[in-house]
């Protein structure tokens, strides 16, 4: 229901969350994602798409693999970047946010990467920044990420063909996990044939099978012939909270280790939003092994932003030419 | 002054009468009512042709933000956004700053009141000191000084045992207990229902048995203690039920609604729409179906605005960074005569649950209108088609998720006291 993320002409102005936007749409940015992961791998890692344009990352939350791929993506666009770590602690709350915008805008910035740690964050600064500006939300509380759920598609879709055939599975901490929710929708949008979530109940939201999941609390049963695997991070606060009784119980019922992964199909991918925790939610041997796919997750992260940035600074025409 | 009110349409139902009458009006008092007293002369001439006219409105639970929160809202201004929502009479939950826990703030905000001269405006006292849940207020001295019942106010008295001695205490002075139930663990620091909507916009949620897990506890210890107690602001179907079930065994409790959760639910919050930001939370539509349900039953006897004036500021941010609450005054009337028009209860269910009802819940003499009691009176247009703008509130809270409503109902005077303390300027009064 992300009201404001396409302008008139049905073009992505915003890029808040998953929900609301259309197949094709999600396909373009895989398509065009494709053509940039190839820059990459390039003498010159470069092409001229965003000269002139000055994008701010403001974390409002500590990130250091999803700020990293925001800026190299930037770069990578030829863009102007500046990343600013803003302590919520220290700045009164809500006034800051709003003051901190106005004046950033003052500045004619024009595009916003927004994390922050309240959920509908990125949607209120969509809200009150000024029309030509675009906000991409790089995480908002434990509502979305859409561009972790984009580059997680992209991933699948490099590894498997058709959408609607997959059982993907999600396991652990969905109640807490932005992560989880734009992937949840970024799935159903692409048709998958079934998402499972697989966690304990206190690590579920109340009402979970109306994100259109099937719910496990079983890893054995859940893990059965699927297709792609996604491990979530676990928070080491969950346990202060009476969610769980301790790291290891956790692991032992829900960790991912060779032996649970054998249920699943024989060519499944085993995927992960990072940063790992190696024996907690998935076992060493497992993130290592040979159906991981957790670090070309990272590789796509970057091709990914690049897609979505250029997208919505809006410049197609531009862009075919220099693909050339 | 003396006021004669023409060719109105009566609505009393206290005094079961729904007809056409003149009202006559001196001193502060109703004079008579249809036969116009020998030699009496009006100053005022009002003529209700088409209008409704009604005894002044209650308000068993409104925050005017003084003292402690002056910039905010005043007695003053808040009294002036009462009377233009047809309020003569309103209730001040002891959450000021200072608590309402002392003669002092009592006599304070009664003076500041009394300086305004609008609006009745009794206080209800705190349940514990600074309301902290640890040391009974001295309820005798806060009686009084004149505290028409006693409360904790938002916060949560944890500990049952000392529930239960403040119940009895209270019992003891014949106090009414006003009770906003919640359990703080299963509050926890939630912000909106939990359900599907809480799972989609990944907010933090705040599941029914946070209040009706407080409503059980507090009833069983209201049969124990005897304590005459009354529900402010129920939220849940469930909780309709259980205090049906404590009626019928016999207990001496009431409960009230908001007009917000009879018309709004969970999917209003739509895309975190701060002005739905609410406490307790709006819940899911069988809720809200249920509560205008327990309305209709006559479990629920009145309704009431909760009215929580805020600043711009307060609502401009993250949703659950922004403050809960909703500024409720001059929507209160129009809100509930909208149930009338859409039909779920009926004009003298509605009139009653906002006069008569709360006049009973506060044992105080007003809600109706009877020959020698004080004139509070309010008149309505029922013809009207007027967009709700929240931005021309007199409220100093401008804070309304019902911007954008149409209204068939709109306040056009009030008169407390015998004197006309609002007049909405398109209706043309005949002074005489």
């Amino acid at each position: 229901m992300s009201h404001n993320q396409l302008s008139a002409n049905g073009h992505l102005q915003h890029f808040l969350s998953i929900e609301g936007l259309k197949r094709p749409l999600l396909t373009e940015i895989m398509d065009r994602a494709e053509q940039f992961s190839s820059i990459s791998s390039q003498q010159v890692k470069k092409v001229p798409l965003l000269r002139g344009k000055t994008i701010v990352n403001l974390f409002f939350e500590n990130s250091t693999r999803t700020r990293t791929t925001f800026e190299l993506a930037a770069k990578r666009l030829s863009a102007d970047v500046i990343s600013l770590n803003i302590n919520t602690s220290s700045a009164s709350k809500g006034e800051s946010l709003r003051d901190t915008l106005h004046n950033l805008e003052a500045m004619h910035c024009d595009m916003f990467v927004v994390r922050h740690s309240q959920s509908g964050a990125a949607e209120f600064i969509a809200q009150h920044v000024a029309p030509h500006v675009s906000v991409i939300n790089a995480g908002d509380g434990c509502h979305a990420h859409p561009t972790q759920a984009m580059l997680d598609m992209f991933t699948i879709r490099r590894h498997k063909n058709h959408f609607p055939d997959l059982r993907v599975a999600i396991i652990g901490d969905i109640l807490h996990s932005r992560v989880a929710r734009s992937q949840i929708q970024a799935l159903a949008t692409l048709g998958v044939g079934e998402i499972r979530v697989i966690a304990p109940k206190t690590l579920l939201p109340s009402d979970c099978q109306t994100l259109g999941v099937h719910v496990y609390h079983d890893m054995e049963a859940g893990l059965k012939d699927v297709d792609v695997v996604i491990t979530l991070r676990l928070q080491k606060e969950r346990m202060a909270g009476a969610l769980l009784p301790s790291a290891r119980e956790y692991f032992q019922c829900y960790g991912l280790t060779e032996q649970k992964l054998s249920l699943a199909k024989p060519d499944a991918i085993v995927m992960h939003p990072g940063p790992i925790n190696r024996g907690v939610e998935i076992a060493s041997a497992v993130a290592d092994g040979p159906q991981s796919v957790i670090l070309e997750q990272v590789t796509h992260g970057i091709a990914v932003r690049m897609a979505i940035m250029s997208m919505a600074l809006g410049s197609q025409a531009e862009h075919k030419e220099v693909l050339v | 002054m003396k006021i004669h009110i023409k060719n109105g349409r009566v609505i009393d139902p206290a005094n079961q009468v729904d007809a056409q009458q003149d009202i006559f009006i001196s001193d502060g008092k109703i004079l008579a009512i249809n036969t116009q007293p020998d030699g009496f002369a009006a100053d005022k001439t009002i003529d209700a042709t088409g209008l409704f006219v009604c005894p002044g409105l209650i308000d068993l639970s409104a925050r005017l933000r003084e003292p402690g929160q002056e910039h905010t809202a005043t007695i003053d201004s808040e009294t002036l956004a009462a009377v233009a929502g047809g309020i003569t009479t309103l209730c001040v939950p002891p959450d000021t700053d200072p608590v309402i826990d002392t003669p002092a703030v009592v006599e304070l905000i009664e003076d500041r009141a009394k300086k305004a001269g609008r609006a009745m405006v009794y206080t209800i006292g705190a349940l514990t000191q600074k309301l902290n849940g640890e040391l009974l207020t001295e309820m005798a001295a806060l009686k009084a000084a004149g505290c028409i019942g006693v409360s904790n106010g938002l916060s949560p008295i944890k500990n049952s045992l000392i529930l239960r001695r403040a119940m009895e205490y209270a019992a003891t002075l014949d106090l009414t207990l006003f009770i906003n139930a919640t359990d703080p663990w299963l509050l926890g620091n939630g912000c909106v229902h939990e359900g599907a909507i809480s799972a989609r916009l990944g907010l933090t949620g705040i599941p029914e048995t946070a209040e009706t897990i407080a409503v059980a506890r507090d009833l069983l210890l209201i049969e124990l203690t005897g304590v005459r107690a009354h529900f402010h602001n129920i939220s849940c179907g469930k909780t309709v039920q259980l205090i049906k079930d404590a009626k019928d065994k016999g207990l001496a409790v009431t409960a009230d609604v908001s007009t917000h959760h009879l018309h709004l639910s969970e999917h209003d919050i739509g895309n975190y729409d701060t002005f739905t930001h609410v406490m307790p939370p709006l819940r899911s539509i069988r809720d809200r179906e249920q509560l205008q349900q327990g309305l209709r039953d006559g479990v629920i006897t009145a309704i009431c605005t909760n009215h929580q004036p805020l600043d711009n500021d307060a609502k401009l941010g993250p949703f659950a960074e922004t403050a809960p609450g909703i500024s409720g005054l001059e929507t209160l009337l129009a809100l509930t005569l909208k149930l009338v028009d859409d039909e779920e209860i009926t004009l003298q269910q509605a009139i009653a649950s906002l006069t008569s009802h709360p006049a009973d819940i506060l044992g105080i003499d007003a809600g109706q209108l009877n020959v020698g009691s004080r004139a509070d009176i309010c008149i309505i247009n029922p013809n009207t088609h007027d967009e709700c703008q929240p931005t021309q509130f007199v409220s100093a809270g401008k804070n309304s998720p019902f911007s954008g409503w149409l209204f068939n109902n709109k306040v056009c005077h009030t008169i407390f006291n015998g004197k006309v303390v609002f007049e909405q300027d398109k209706i043309q009064s005949i002074s005489v």
